[in-house]
């Protein structure tokens, strides 16, 4: 899979998923409705970059806290095209995985981008540009692929399901 | 091949013939439990999987707990289509004034038995390695492929080993052990790792305590904190359950991806400060700084050991005429026997609030959330900004002695200050 996207910097390291999206507002379940609340308690003003196929970079333990799912629901709603951080908290990079949502950790490539870099991932791969900076990273693990593959968690369980099917 | 717990509980759960950390492996869920903010987003996602009735009814719970009692028209939809679904799939239902809060009320009501693998959406589903169970958190598509399939996905993770040796001093508590740990190895220190709690002290532990430990394992990154099973446990469950298990634990020449100690003898009841539960210090170094409100519950530390321990500190006494204090006992069985016992008395006769078992303040939710300019020492789980109420409030976590004391005296103070 190639993604190509302008980098959106959301700076600082353990950003948790209480400040990407705040407690109050999870009586909401309708993912367009959570739009506006993402980084809400970190810096709302985020949100006005936020453009279709955007590569948000992130820092180290990126999603930590909360397993709410509204954080990379959120991010999808925007148009979100890959996470690409330092280091990722467990529930949140599986969330992401599991909504078809990329995530790819490369600390090098975290530290060269700026604001509005051109970023290039090429998943399959295992390459991520960002300018003319061309960084490795490890392939997903098969199985991770695949579920991003199936566009997600959700399309990966429909096919198992109908395939089960009597 | 020599094995860890953690391990030795995903290889019973697994269609493999090994399994070894960093395998990609489908997991049997035992149990499936969802609550009324990530039940009604999955319950979405399993209709968009095109699946119609969940793997097994037996095996799902779901609980009405954050929002409860509903704050607003929102939350009382949410309850409302938690109740329905639940209905309609056949499935347990824990709702208002017959359960509280998911961790504290499943083990309470002999859900979880060790070896067991519970898929939670919640992140403090974690709390249930307290009782030797692979509990973990997941969000709410892995929740909807859970009710759909009975299977999660998982990266088999490697283990922390953390030994307790010696005695707690008095008015040291689980809570305490926790943030020893979380001070040791870091906010990201058990990403993709299972702490495993081993040790005279872990041996020592009430459940009660057991839980608040383990409950915060994710507070270290972790993907569950367990306690293999033992004495305590098998007391603990013997009125609770009716259904087998066996005492696991790792194997002798198991190899664990850190071993760390931490001797109790040396050990003070501790504060993290805010915004982070990795900002420990000694409660000494935390005196004096003023606290607007009190919050003694949650899934962590709203425990019957956690009421008494307030009790004890608050007799005599009253709450600082400059301070709230909310007590929340986890569960409407907690709420009955403090009752029994004449602690909310203590408590409401001292000026402190009683609320009915929720999640309510502690991520902010409602029933007492806080301003700007407030602080607030509570006995929960995550202080993060905002946490809470505002972004301008900052968040304390303590035991149920520090934040009592507190209570009585407006600010942090070492709880040999104010206690029997």
């Amino acid at each position: 899979m190639i993604i190509e996207g302008t980098a959106v910097i959301v700076p600082g390291d353990n950003i948790d998923t209480d400040v990407l999206y705040p407690g109050s507002y999870l009586n909401i379940d309708d993912p367009i409705e959570m739009k506006p609340h993402l980084f809400e308690g970190l810096d709302p003003t985020l949100c006005d970059r936020l453009q279709p196929s955007c590569v948000l970079v992130v820092g180290d333990n990126f999603g930590s806290g909360s397993s709410r799912e509204h954080v990379p629901l959120a991010m999808k709603a925007w148009g979100v095209g890959c996470v690409l951080g330092k280091s990722f908290a467990r529930i949140f990079h599986r969330n992401c995985i599991n909504l078809g949502l990329p995530v790819v950790t490369c600390a090098d490539a975290v530290g060269t981008a700026r604001q509005g870099a051109t970023i290039r991932i090429d998943s399959d791969a295992g390459v991520v540009e960002v300018e003319q900076q061309r960084f490795e990273v490890p392939p997903l693990p098969g199985f991770m692929r695949e579920l991003i593959d199936s566009g997600g968690l959700v399309g990966w369980t429909r096919d198992r399901l109908e395939a089960t099917e009597p | 091949m020599a094995h860890t717990l953690a391990e030795k509980i995903l290889l019973a759960h697994a269609d493999a013939d090994d399994v070894a950390p960093g395998d990609v492996i489908l997991v049997r869920c035992d149990l499936v439990m969802a609550n009324d903010v990530s039940g009604p987003v999955a319950f979405r996602a399993m209709e968009k999987m095109g699946a119609e009735r969940v793997f097994d009814p037996a095996k799902v719970v779901m609980v009405a707990d954050h929002f409860m009692p509903a704050k607003d028209a929102r939350s009382a939809a949410l309850q409302k289509r938690l109740k329905e679904w639940s209905d309609e799939q056949g499935v347990t239902f824990y709702g208002q004034g017959r359960g509280g809060i998911e961790h504290t009320l499943l083990a309470e009501e002999g859900w979880i038995t060790p070896g067991i693998v519970l898929a939670g959406g919640d992140s403090h589903t974690c709390t249930h390695g307290a009782l030797g169970a692979f509990g973990t958190g997941l969000g709410s598509t892995d929740i909807a492929a859970c009710l759909a399939l009975g299977e999660f996905w998982q990266v088999v993770p490697d283990t922390i080993r953390v030994e307790f040796r010696g005695r707690k001093r008095p008015f040291v508590t689980g809570k305490d052990l926790i943030l020893a740990v979380i001070d040791l190895i870091g906010v990201a220190g058990g990403t993709n790792k299972v702490l495993e709690f081993t040790g005279p002290g872990a041996a020592e532990l009430t459940v009660d305590e057991r839980l608040a430990v383990a409950n915060m394992a994710v507070e270290a990154g972790s993907e569950t904190g367990l306690f293999p099973a033992d004495d305590v446990t098998a007391a603990y469950l013997g009125t609770r359950t009716e259904r087998a298990w066996n005492a696991e634990r790792s194997d002798d020449d198991a190899s664990f991806a850190g071993e760390l100690r931490i001797d109790l003898d040396e050990l003070p009841p501790l504060v993290a400060c805010p915004h982070s539960p990795g900002n420990v210090v000694p409660v000494s170094d935390a005196a004096g700084v003023k606290i607007d409100q009190v919050y003694i519950g949650n899934c962590a530390n709203g425990t019957m050991t956690d009421l008494r321990q307030t009790a004890e500190m608050l007799r005599g006494h009253s709450i600082h005429p400059d301070t709230r204090a909310i007590v929340v006992p986890a569960t409407q069985d907690i709420y009955r026997r403090a009752l029994a016992e004449g602690l909310l008395d203590v408590f409401v006769e001292c000026g402190a609030i009683v609320s009915t078992p929720t999640c309510g303040a502690c991520f902010g939710g409602h029933n007492g959330v806080m301003g700007a300019g407030e602080n607030a020492l509570t006995t929960t789980n995550r202080n993060f900004r905002g946490r809470m109420g505002s972004g301008e409030a900052g968040v304390f976590l303590a035991n149920a002695y520090v934040a009592a004391a507190a209570a009585v005296a407006g600010e942090i103070v070492d709880p040999s200050e104010i206690g029997p």
